[in-house]
């Protein structure tokens, strides 16, 4: 599933290495648009609905937190 | 006499030095430090020998700093244009060149990425150099106020244009007291508005919120921009400062709707709600209508030239889901002529034609603009007797049959996306013939998906990445395509022409 995330997060933003240990958001590789575009495909991809009050920083910082917020939801 | 919005700031700051003016994360300030840095600011323009009345840019992520930036450029007598840090340095260069400003106001790090771009003419203020100790000459200040009269410009925004570089439409003070006049009014604001601000700081929404902050004392909770991706993080901060007020465009109301976050947040507090700058679907309004009964919702519609905007509707009935919300009434002082195809006033219900406005809320034209500023600022063809100009939206309206306004369409190429006012064709001169990435492509607006669709010609797939960080290297992330489609051949008319119908109607279907 982490390379089906950094599929997508490539597809967004090309000009980025997803796989170090940067917090996404703190060092500015997704900006808003990004998220919104990365909840609507991840949602089209894995067919189910994220709740709003888990779209927060805390769950898109890095492939494990995106990956841990996934399997919440029972996508794996 | 009330020439500069200034006067309204001093008075404020008189009356409640010690009251909160920007709540910018842990930091916040007081008025009487807010005027106390913007004179600094004003300070520093003056020493650099720039003359009152001159553009200057702003180029700093929203924060107390920008705040600072833009009345201390006030205070100087001159006018601001903001520009977004986002921008590409390129598209930051095609503004500079028009617009020639005299300084740009910056810090040393954010200054590094458009430093290349920036002729020697353009003086630099970065605000890290800028001493607190620095003697404030008022009397200076004021002088050089003194020679600004009200019809003199207080900013810029810019605006997409076909050509790729923006227009910048040149706003005075005296169409800002206009809209401050009416909303004052129209809502009996008073000094105790706390204003939850989201709009990047190149919107006029943010200049109608540093006018409510002059006027009224009222206070500007900065929600930060990378928040603006999560809804849940800024309900949570608009309940922390006890927000009453906001003013937002609906995207990000549809999300928290589409989120049903308002039933996790009761945002307690708030009780005046304006929209504007595109369509609010009406399913996803009624959610905030239901779940804050007491708060009054307002549909504001009107494109920058007429300052803010031109026309109001307070929603004070039920709206069922399949009709769209009304824009409304002219705002006072403000007056609306719907006109034909042949400049003739339409009167009667359901006949369509293009909003046109007249008033002293009209901008000054565009910045070193001639062509473009007599395009859409002419000749009320109502009036044969005397000058008077009128601006011509190119929105289509209509009434209906209770005679409020209603929004139809655009006449040309022009979407609202994000909150942006968007040119689609001017990303098409960008792909086609500054960056030349296809030889033939349309650009087409997906209204129901909120989606930038681009149809090119070519006899390979390009990649997706490879076409958004090209084009990311000219336009603001907002008007990079989201869809790509290829095609061996567009579809022509009967002219040859790329038959543009078409496409916007297989993409609306």
């Amino acid at each position: 599933m982490k390379e089906k995330i950094i599929e997508i997060l490539k597809t967004i933003r090309p000009e980025y290495d997803f796989s170090g240990d940067e917090d996404f958001i703190e060092a500015g590789m997704l900006d808003s648009y990004d998220i919104v575009t990365l909840v609507t495909n991840m949602e089209i991809t894995f067919n189910f609905r994220i709740d709003g009050t888990d779209v927060v920083p805390e769950n898109f910082g890095s492939v494990d937190s995106i990956a841990a917020l996934l399997e919440k939801y029972g996508v794996h | 006499m009330r020439i500069n919005l200034v006067q309204l700031f001093e008075e404020s700051a008189k009356k409640f030095p010690e009251k909160t003016a920007v709540i910018d994360k842990d930091r916040t300030v007081p008025f009487a430090d807010l005027r106390q840095k913007a004179m600094l600011t004003g300070m520093r323009i003056a020493q650099l020998g720039i003359p009152q009345n001159k553009p200057i840019g702003v180029f700093l992520d929203k924060s107390v700093e920008s705040v600072y930036a833009d009345l201390g450029i006030l205070y100087a007598g001159d006018f601001y244009m903001n520009l977004d840090i986002k921008t590409p340095a390129e598209r930051i260069k095609n503004i500079i060149q028009l617009v020639e400003p005299a300084a740009i106001i910056s810090t040393q790090v954010q200054i590094k990425s458009i430093a290349a771009v920036i002729p020697d003419s353009v003086k630099l203020i970065l605000l890290e150099e800028t001493e607190d100790y620095m003697d404030i000459d008022q009397l200076m200040l004021s002088g050089r106020r003194n020679t600004v009269i009200d019809t003199d410009p207080s900013c810029i925004i810019n605006t997409s244009g076909s050509t790729g570089t923006p227009k910048g439409v040149v706003l005075n003070h005296k169409s800002f007291f206009d809209f401050i006049d009416w909303s004052l009014e129209t809502f009996g604001f008073g000094e105790d508005l706390v204003m939850g601000s989201l709009s990047p700081i190149v919107f006029d929404i943010y200049s109608f919120e540093l006018c409510m902050l002059m006027a009224k004392a009222s206070t500007l909770v900065v929600l930060p921009a990378h928040l603006a991706a999560f809804p849940a993080k800024i309900l949570e901060v608009l309940e922390k400062h006890q927000v009453n007020f906001l003013f937002w465009v609906p995207t990000i109301m549809v999300n928290i709707a589409n989120m049903d976050l308002l039933s996790a947040f009761r945002l307690p507090s708030l009780r005046t709600v304006w929209f504007a700058g595109e369509v609010f679907p009406t399913k996803q309004f009624n959610y905030w209508h239901h779940h804050l009964p007491k708060v009054t919702f307002a549909n504001l519609y009107g494109p920058i030239e007429i300052t803010l905007d031109c026309t109001y509707y307070i929603i004070n009935k039920e709206i069922p889901d399949e009709e769209p919300l009304p824009i409304g009434y002219p705002c006072r002082n403000t007056d609306i002529l719907i006109l034909d195809d042949e400049d003739k006033a339409v009167s009667e219900p359901g006949v369509e034609g293009e909003l046109c406005v007249r008033g002293t809320s009209l901008a000054m034209g565009y910045y070193n603009n001639p062509e473009k500023t007599a395009a859409a600022f002419v000749q009320n063809p109502l009036n044969k007797a005397y000058p008077e100009l009128i601006y011509r939206t190119g929105d289509i309206v209509c009434l209906n049959d209770e005679g409020l306004i209603m929004f139809k369409g655009r006449k040309d190429n022009i979407v609202k996306h994000m909150g942006y006012r968007t040119d689609l064709g001017e990303i098409e001169h960008v792909i086609i013939n500054t960056l030349k990435l296809v030889k033939n492509g349309c650009i087409v607006y997906n209204q129901a998906e909120k989606q930038i669709t681009l149809f090119y010609e070519a006899p390979e797939e390009i990649p997706v990445p490879q076409f958004r960080m090209e084009i990311g290297k000219v336009l603001p992330k907002y008007m990079i395509p989201t869809v790509y489609h290829r095609l061996e051949q567009l579809q022509r008319n009967t002219n040859g022409k790329i038959d543009r119908l078409y496409y916007k109607k297989e993409v609306n279907k």
